[in-house]
């Protein structure tokens, strides 16, 4: 063996001449190897590939002159971009290619940015210096980026947009769902801008409970809430039997009785038995709270809690005292303070409490509370963090009671501890936790949430644009949201105002809620008696719509309060109210006015002016408006409406002044007299 | 000595052909199917077909596809394949149908903005393929935000269906305005046409003054994201929503 190596080094190296034209042969392969590597590289090969596809085409010259050969790169400092995708990514910027299937050839979809000024990882993620299609896309070095999911491309539009975006619902619903859901309760979020991101799921006061609620009720809740309301945002905490035995122990030895939160009524409910159901109707409770009709359907919105089996959760004296006035047991409440007389509060209660599972409780005996059971249940509720949403006397609540989530999304995978069969990327990281919290070790406590997948593909998308990108991003890029104002109104009428919760529904001055209308200038647009009208009895203007103004049954003094602060301090400095007159137009203004309402401008495709043949139920129905609005709003409102009510529907149509002033005329001459007409007849 | 020599080599060609065979069906026990306990001869759609989603995101509904026998019977424990373009995940993407010869899967569409074919295939008796092409639609993020201006502002007349939320005005309109989802009349009409009649009104093309001008409060991207959206949508399909993804 030995000899025979000998001599084979004797033959290539014995003759030193020799030994020089092998060294160079080796040298010359080594040294060609490089060029040999680029030219079989992959951009090379896709390169070809493109200029192969185009080669058939129609417009093949065109697209031809806009190839560059060689590494492509964009190149953005500010953003830390060198991006070489475009190397392969050949026809990224040629709209023609449309009908091409096959990547990497296709165009980019029509986006608000140049590719040029962002590059693609800003977005996409991955690697943008990468010249392989393995390790841009998908590097295996832990470190560094994968490129991002399709599902969760809205968080990158996430890192500079800090608002919601009309263009992308699936960031604007997961950013929703954290605070809907009161993750942030638990977890501190804290945004780029400075603030903390603020829960919105109002998780009701557990501290006068026994008031409310049975023990048994509370035990069947802890056990399973979404058996109680499927809508529920309570996760379940898979309480063993002796814990949520426990749990409602302290609860209800904890709580302590609230003057007026029982009342026992002496008025009996109306005998008529459809009374119940046609004074929920009528008080519009189901703008705000679901019940699950007989189909298995939601009706109703979800402010409010949902009511299907209301009746097993809450004490009669309790819900009456509720239905007098929500505000004694509750102050910050969004439910409105109704002026129910005590009829009507039996009435609401019979039939509300007529809402009830048989099945709920049915199984749930529980025997007097021991206070070692009290004192386990109370070591319970601090250790499972009741007190992070809930307000419980006597129990402080914990601060970063869960981790952190304000990086969440730059959270490196060499941290992470993933379950087996998992994807070891972060998305799947994120969703797994979402979707299954306790499976990653046994003693985690968070709770186990029933989300649908679109919802845990939002929250998840909504937790990625929280990293570290977004916190660093130059302040010149990022794009602030609209911070909710504190806008309260002053004085009697500004308590008035929050004991009607009426920013519950409505916004004024950047404040409040968006189910009715913006009322920042209601005392420019409306007649004081309309108004006050109004509030004493809401009449429908908008006949499409299910969730309408309740009947609040104000007093005289109540309603002339609310209008005259309206009145005075919601006006429009644009619109001037007495420069245009209620009355005294001519007859040819008025008819020009007709023509052009039914004419040109169409207006009875949205509204209605008469009853026989207008049917346009998109718009507030007109039949009145010459009694209810001022001209001078009518009048501005021709002219521009987005500028009064900025996102109003009604189409801006560029009206000359003239067509305005007619229109208004027309307007403003219906003062509801076709239907006293028919009402005679 | 050359008896022993061959007996050695085909003991090793043995254990190669055993270990070899071993690996190889190891590999295929991940991939294999379902046996099925019976045959259909037609497949078709129960219901999920399609659907629009946004692009990456599950549809809204499942896909259910059903097999029956020649008399039109459902057929249970037969066996059904689905595919389609790379991206989309079809969960699961096989399976047995079930009692009631149905087989219910849960698709996500792919990352790019588009029409994606789903083929659904089962074989019958004569173990002959039975396919059917179902189609999901993709929206990019311009038919996204076509899609939230289209609720916006059009749906209520231009969709002919109530929702629980919101009562459609399609039937209290003289002149029926165009669903956007009717393909035969509104590929008909150029990107140049539909962005007149949206900027300028129905009067732009002798149509109806019913449909009002929204060139003041759309802007010209917002117009075209919502022609985007109508091309994305349209049944029969428009050329301009761009290829079909397809299984190969």
């Amino acid at each position: 063996m030995k000899q025979k190596l000998t001599s084979l080094w004797q033959k290539v190296f014995g003759d030193s001449v020799r030994a020089f034209g092998v060294v160079s042969v080796v040298f010359l392969f080594s040294i060609a190897i490089a060029p040999a590597k680029n030219h079989f590289s992959e951009w090379r090969h896709y390169q070809h590939g493109y200029l192969k596809m185009i080669h058939n085409r129609s417009d093949a010259n065109t697209l031809q002159r806009h190839v560059e050969s060689g590494i492509q790169q964009i190149w953005l400092p500010e953003l830390g971009v060198v991006d070489r995708c475009t190397s392969c990514h050949v026809g990224m910027k040629e709209p023609s290619l449309a009908d091409v299937s096959s990547q990497p050839f296709r165009p980019h979809p029509v986006i608000p940015h140049k590719l040029d000024q962002f590059g693609c990882t800003v977005c996409h993620r991955g690697q943008g210096a990468a010249t392989t299609v393995a390790e841009a896309h998908n590097s295996t070095l832990a470190w560094e980026q994968p490129i991002l999911p399709a599902k969760y491309i809205e968080s990158s539009c996430g890192e500079c947009h800090r608002g919601s975006l009309p263009g992308t619902p699936v960031l604007n619903q997961g950013r929703h769902l954290l605070s809907r859901y009161g993750c942030v309760n638990c977890h501190m979020v804290k945004l780029p801008d400075g603030t903390t991101m603020k829960a919105s799921d109002d998780p009701p006061s557990l501290s006068h409970i026994a008031d409310k609620s049975t023990r048994e009720w509370i035990y069947a809740w802890l056990k399973d809430p979404q058996a109680y309301a499927s809508t529920a945002t309570m996760p379940n905490f898979k309480l063993t039997d002796d814990d949520a035995r426990d749990i409602s122990a302290f609860l209800i030895a904890n709580s302590t009785t609230l003057p007026g939160d029982s009342v026992t009524l002496s008025a009996k409910p109306s005998s008529d038995p459809a009374a119940g159901a046609s004074l929920y109707g009528e008080s519009f409770c189901a703008s705000c709270h679901a019940v699950q009709n007989a189909a298995g359907n939601m009706v109703g919105g979800n402010v409010g809690p949902e009511l299907t089996k209301v009746g097993s959760k809450v004490k009669p004296e309790w819900l009456q005292a509720w239905l007098q006035n929500p505000h004694n047991y509750d102050p910050g409440t969004a439910m409105p303070h109704y002026r129910f007389n005590s009829g009507q509060v039996a009435t609401l209660s019979t039939f509300l409490l007529a809402k009830t599972d048989s099945d709920l409780l049915a199984n749930v005996h529980l025997e007097a509370a021991t206070a070692e059971q009290i004192a386990h249940g109370k070591r319970l509720v601090s250790d499972d963090g009741c007190a992070s949403c809930h307000e419980i006397a006597g129990i402080k609540k914990p601060e970063n009671f869960a981790p952190e989530l304000s990086r969440i999304g730059s959270k490196s995978i060499t941290q992470l501890i993933f379950h087996p069969g998992m994807q070891h990327t972060l998305p799947d990281y994120i969703v797994g936790k979402i979707k299954q919290p306790r499976a990653f070790s046994p003693g985690l406590r968070m709770p186990q949430y029933s989300f649908t997948p679109a919802q845990v593909d939002s929250l998840t998308t909504a937790l990625l644009a929280l990293n570290e990108h977004s916190i660093t991003l130059p302040a010149s890029l990022a794009v602030p949201a609209v911070a909710e104002s504190s806008y309260q109104p002053a004085g009697k009428a500004g308590k008035l105002m929050s004991d009607l919760a009426c920013f519950s529904c409505h916004r004024i001055n950047g404040h409040g809620g968006d189910m009715a209308p913006d009322l920042t200038w209601e005392g420019s647009s409306v007649q004081r008696d309309w108004l006050v009208q109004f509030f004493k009895n809401p009449g429908t203007l908008r006949p499409a719509l299910i969730r309408r103004m309740p009947r609040f049954n104000l007093t005289d003094s109540e309603a002339n309060e609310l209008t005259d602060y309206i009145m005075t301090v919601y006006q429009n400095p644009a619109v001037d109210r007495d420069s245009m007159q209620l009355s005294g137009y001519s007859q040819g203004e008025i008819e020009l006015g007709k023509q052009l309402f039914y004419g040109k401008y169409s207006c009875q495709g949205c509204h209605i002016v008469d009853t026989k043949t207008d049917k346009g139920y998109i718009g507030p129905s007109l039949t009145h408006v010459g009694s209810r609005l001022t001209a001078a709003w009518t009048y501005q409102w021709m002219k521009n409406p987005q500028a009064l009510r900025p996102g109003t529907i009604e189409p801006n149509r560029a009206m000359s002044d003239e067509d305005a002033r007619a229109l208004t005329a027309f307007l403003i001459s219906q003062k509801g007299g076709a239907t006293k007409e028919t009402a005679k007849k | 000595m050359n008896r022993r020599s061959s007996a050695n080599f085909m003991l090793w060609t043995a254990v190669l052909a055993s270990t070899l065979a071993a690996s190889c069906s190891r590999k295929s026990n991940s991939t294999q199917l379902p046996k099925p306990t019976a045959f259909g001869a037609a497949i078709v759609e129960s219901s999920g077909g399609k659907q629009v989603a946004q692009t990456g995101a599950s549809l809204p509904q499942p896909l259910v596809v059903q097999v029956n026998d020649e008399q039109g019977n459902a057929v249970a424990g037969a066996l059904v394949e689905l595919q389609s373009a790379p991206g989309v995940i079809l969960d699961p993407a096989n399976g047995l149908t079930d009692s009631s010869g149905q087989l219910t899967t849960n698709v996500s569409l792919g990352g790019m903005a588009g029409r994606y074919q789903i083929t659904a295939s089962t074989t019958d008796k004569s173990h002959k393929t039975v396919e059917l092409k179902l189609e999901e639609t993709a929206l990019g993020y311009q038919q996204t935000l076509g899609s939230h201006l289209n609720t916006e502002y059009c749906d209520r007349c231009h969709n002919p269906e109530s929702t629980v939320e919101r009562v459609s005005n399609y039937d209290n309109l003289e002149v029926k305005p165009h669903p956007f989802s009717e393909g035969d009349s509104l590929n008909k009409m150029s990107d140049a046409d539909l962005t007149a009649i949206v900027t300028y009104g129905g009067p732009a093309l002798n149509k109806s003054a019913l449909m009002p001008a929204w060139g003041n409060t759309l802007s010209k991207s917002d117009t075209q994201a919502l022609i985007s959206y109508i091309r994305a949508i349209a049944d029969p399909p428009s050329r301009a929503a761009g290829p079909v993804y397809t299984k190969n």
